[in-house]
């Protein structure tokens, strides 16, 4: 359809939109002249709504000056007629030709939407929010247990019939969790065996104890540093991750479409991560714990003159193989509430990217709570069953 | 055919898109070799080939998404790639055009009316009374029932999400609307509601209108001229022209079974409502029916 008339042709830089507004007696007379566009046609808005009758009774719109009309302009146009008809004058359009007047048409089809859906005021949203929110944790407790039970069924077909684990997935997770994360996982375990030696020294000096650093350093990096360092550094980075990953594929029906091919998502997605986590996380703390024990010793050897041979010794006095034992026992549990969560959120995700970023968030926060939570219930334990 | 300024080497026509001896490729696939391809002021433009021949990529390479790998592209006027880089004003230029993608590319976290009212928010000075007034205009224009205004995408059916795509691809009034099969996944009816739609909104708005399309119908009852993208290049033509093409691929498309059957459609449709659609011009259909 090649247009047939030079002045369809908008310019760049349309010409404002202008009014004039003039009176004989009976009649109100309204030209618009310039381009009644989109950029253009916001400056006559207040001016339309405010126009005044003052005693006429017929109106005459003449559009024979229009430079250009769409359908922002036409509907200016059109509301205008509509008010000044409501108000029981009689309106006449001049000047509009047949495209025009097929917009014109075209924008009378305008129906006003319902209001927004309300919301509840201020306070009395905090309220609501908050008591859904309480609500909610109930809820989420109930679905995990319930997530944790099917992962465990998911896990028990795989250990009868091996081979439907997924080998290549489970492999690639592994890199990606385990052998990804050794560099920050090592430097910040080592940090921590310096600060903990640091401030451990520094404190034991008072008394002339300043070996006892040793055991100090030994014990928080075997018993709890190390893992929980791993623990929390893993949440951040390999819990979210599981979220953001899943949650993709949710928001872009994968996971539907995995049901309908009859795939099981638990299979597909859970599995190879948890089993990814639940090997590196217990190999990540151990390798954190040598690190930390290794940043301790360092500093003994820098401010302390321990020599690396006697933080050894001392180190083989300070702990058993039991103290050892008692912070990796941990690891296999952490790493699979980690991955539970991160799964379970993943799945979780509904069908927007908002809700992608919602719930990764929540991943690691409750990854990181469940996490802290648990070292203190073990810590009781630990003490109920004097190790 | 206007005699207005335009970029003048078309023998008098008023391009506002020419593309000249593009080449695009993706590492060593090559999707567009030496493609010349334009579009005339006002025409509807179907743009057709088999799937993964480069249609999408060829829009997103004319709206500025891609930097081809040679060639030239001019759009209303301006160019927009050239070998070194081209000259023309982006965010100017983006204004004046609308394109809806593939799958609707809504922003999933905002409303239809949120949606719609973005560009209008950021290219505007509307008071916001107004904005809503033309966003409520545009949800009607574009068939969605008023209630639809308020929804989210993913509570929408993918008809709806199409047409409020559409919606927020005409939200400025732009010059040039670029359609990704617009009607691909929609029922036959909606289909040819969103034919009829587009046919209205074409002649009333005087859109030039360029749409990727595997719709015959859609090519019979709206499109002016039809480009086909086979072996990296473009042939173009009215569909009466491209069927007299001996290109395997564009014969067995036009003049297959489906092909007659669209085309006899139309040709009873046209029966029925003769010039239905605002007959301004050299109407190519015309041709066909001889
Ligand atoms: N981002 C990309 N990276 C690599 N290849 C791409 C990319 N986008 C498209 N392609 C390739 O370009 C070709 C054309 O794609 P597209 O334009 O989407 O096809 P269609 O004509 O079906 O719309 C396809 O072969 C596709 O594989
Ligand atoms: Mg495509």
């Amino acid at each position: 359809m090649s247009s047939t008339a030079t002045e369809t042709v908008r310019p760049a830089a349309p010409s404002a939109a202008r009014l004039e507004v003039g009176r004989e007696g009976e009649l109100l007379r309204l030209r618009l002249s310039g381009a009644w566009v989109t950029r253009t046609v916001g400056a006559q808005d207040a001016a339309l709504h405010a126009l005044e009758a003052g005693g006429a009774t017929r109106v005459e719109l003449d559009l024979s000056a229009v430079e250009a009309l769409d359908t922002a302009g036409a509907w200016l146009v059109d509301r205008t007629l509509g008010e000044l008809r409501r108000r029981g004058l009689q309106v006449e359009v001049t000047g509009a030709a047949p495209e025009r007047q097929a917009l014109l048409d075209k924008v009378e089809r305008r129906r006003a939407a319902p209001p927004p859906p309300k919301r509840a005021s201020s306070l009395l949203g905090l309220l609501e929010e908050l008591g859904r929110g309480a609500a909610d944790v109930g809820a989420t407790a109930k679905e995990l247990t319930a997530f944790l039970g099917q992962t465990v069924l998911a896990l028990a077909r795989t250990a009868v019939r091996p081979a439907r684990l997924r080998g290549i997935s489970l492999v690639y997770h592994l890199e990606k969790v385990g052998l990804d994360a050794l560099p920050i996982v090592g430097l910040l375990a080592f940090l921590i065996g310096v600060v903990l030696a640091y401030q451990g020294s520094d404190q034991l000096a008072r008394f002339g104890a300043e070996i006892f650093t040793v055991n100090l350093v030994g014990v928080a990096v075997l018993r709890e540093m190390g893992v929980l360092i791993t623990a929390i550094i893993v949440a951040g980075r390999s819990g979210s991750a599981f979220t953001a990953q899943i949650g993709t594929m949710k928001v872009n029906q994968e996971v539907d479409a995995m049901y309908t091919i009859g795939l099981d998502p638990v299979d597909v997605l859970v599995l190879p991560r948890l089993l990814a986590l639940l090997i590196a996380l217990p190999l990540l703390t151990f390798y954190a714990n040598v690190m930390g024990l290794l940043g301790g010793a360092v500093m003994a050897t820098v401010v302390l003159d321990i020599d690396l041979l006697s933080f050894v010794r001392q180190l083989r006095d300070a702990v058993e193989l039991m103290t050892f034992w008692v912070g990796m026992i941990k690891a296999p549990v952490f790493a699979f509430v980690i991955a539970l969560i991160g799964c379970y959120e993943g799945l979780k995700v509904s069908s927007n990217a908002e809700s992608v970023g919602l719930r990764t968030t929540r991943a690691v926060v409750e990854a990181i709570f469940l996490v802290i939570v648990l070292d203190a219930l073990f810590s009781i334990f630990y003490s109920v069953i004097g190790v | 055919m206007s005699p207005v300024d335009g970029n003048g080497a078309g023998g008098g026509e008023d391009l506002v898109i020419r593309v000249q001896g593009l080449r695009t490729q993706f590492g060593r696939h090559v999707v567009h070799d030496n493609l010349d391809f334009s579009v005339r002021r006002g025409e509807v433009m179907g743009l057709v080939g088999g799937s993964g021949t480069g249609k999408s990529v060829l829009l997103r390479n004319i709206v500025g998404l891609m930097r081809p790998a040679a060639g030239t592209i001019d759009i209303l006027g301006e160019r927009i790639a050239a070998p070194g880089g081209g000259t023309a004003d982006m965010a100017l230029l983006r204004k004046r055009w609308g394109m809806l993608f593939q799958d609707g590319a809504l922003f999933s976290s905002l409303t239809v009316a949120q949606n719609i009212e973005v560009p209008l928010a950021e290219h505007t000075d509307l008071p916001p009374a107004l904005r809503r007034e033309i966003c409520e205009l545009k949800v009607a224009l574009v068939g969605l029932p008023p209630e639809a205004a308020h929804k989210v995408p993913s509570e929408l059916s993918g008809g709806m999400r199409k047409r409020a795509g559409l919606a927020r691809a005409l939200a400025l009034d732009p010059e040039i609307l670029f359609l990704d099969e617009p009607t691909a996944g929609l029922d036959p009816i909606g289909a040819h509601q969103f034919d009829a739609l587009l046919r209205d909104l074409q002649s009333a708005l005087l859109l030039t209108v360029v749409m990727v399309t595997h719709d015959l119908d859609s090519l019979y009852a709206v499109c002016d001229r039809v480009s086909v993208l086979v072996d990296k290049r473009v042939k173009v033509g009215t569909i009466a022209e491209l069927e007299r093409e001996p290109d395997p691929w564009i014969q067995d498309y036009f003049l297959g079974p489906r092909g007659r059957a669209a085309a006899s459609a139309k040709d009873a449709l046209r029966g029925g409502t003769s010039g239905a659609h605002s007959g301004t011009g050299d109407a190519p259909q015309d041709t066909m029916q001889g």
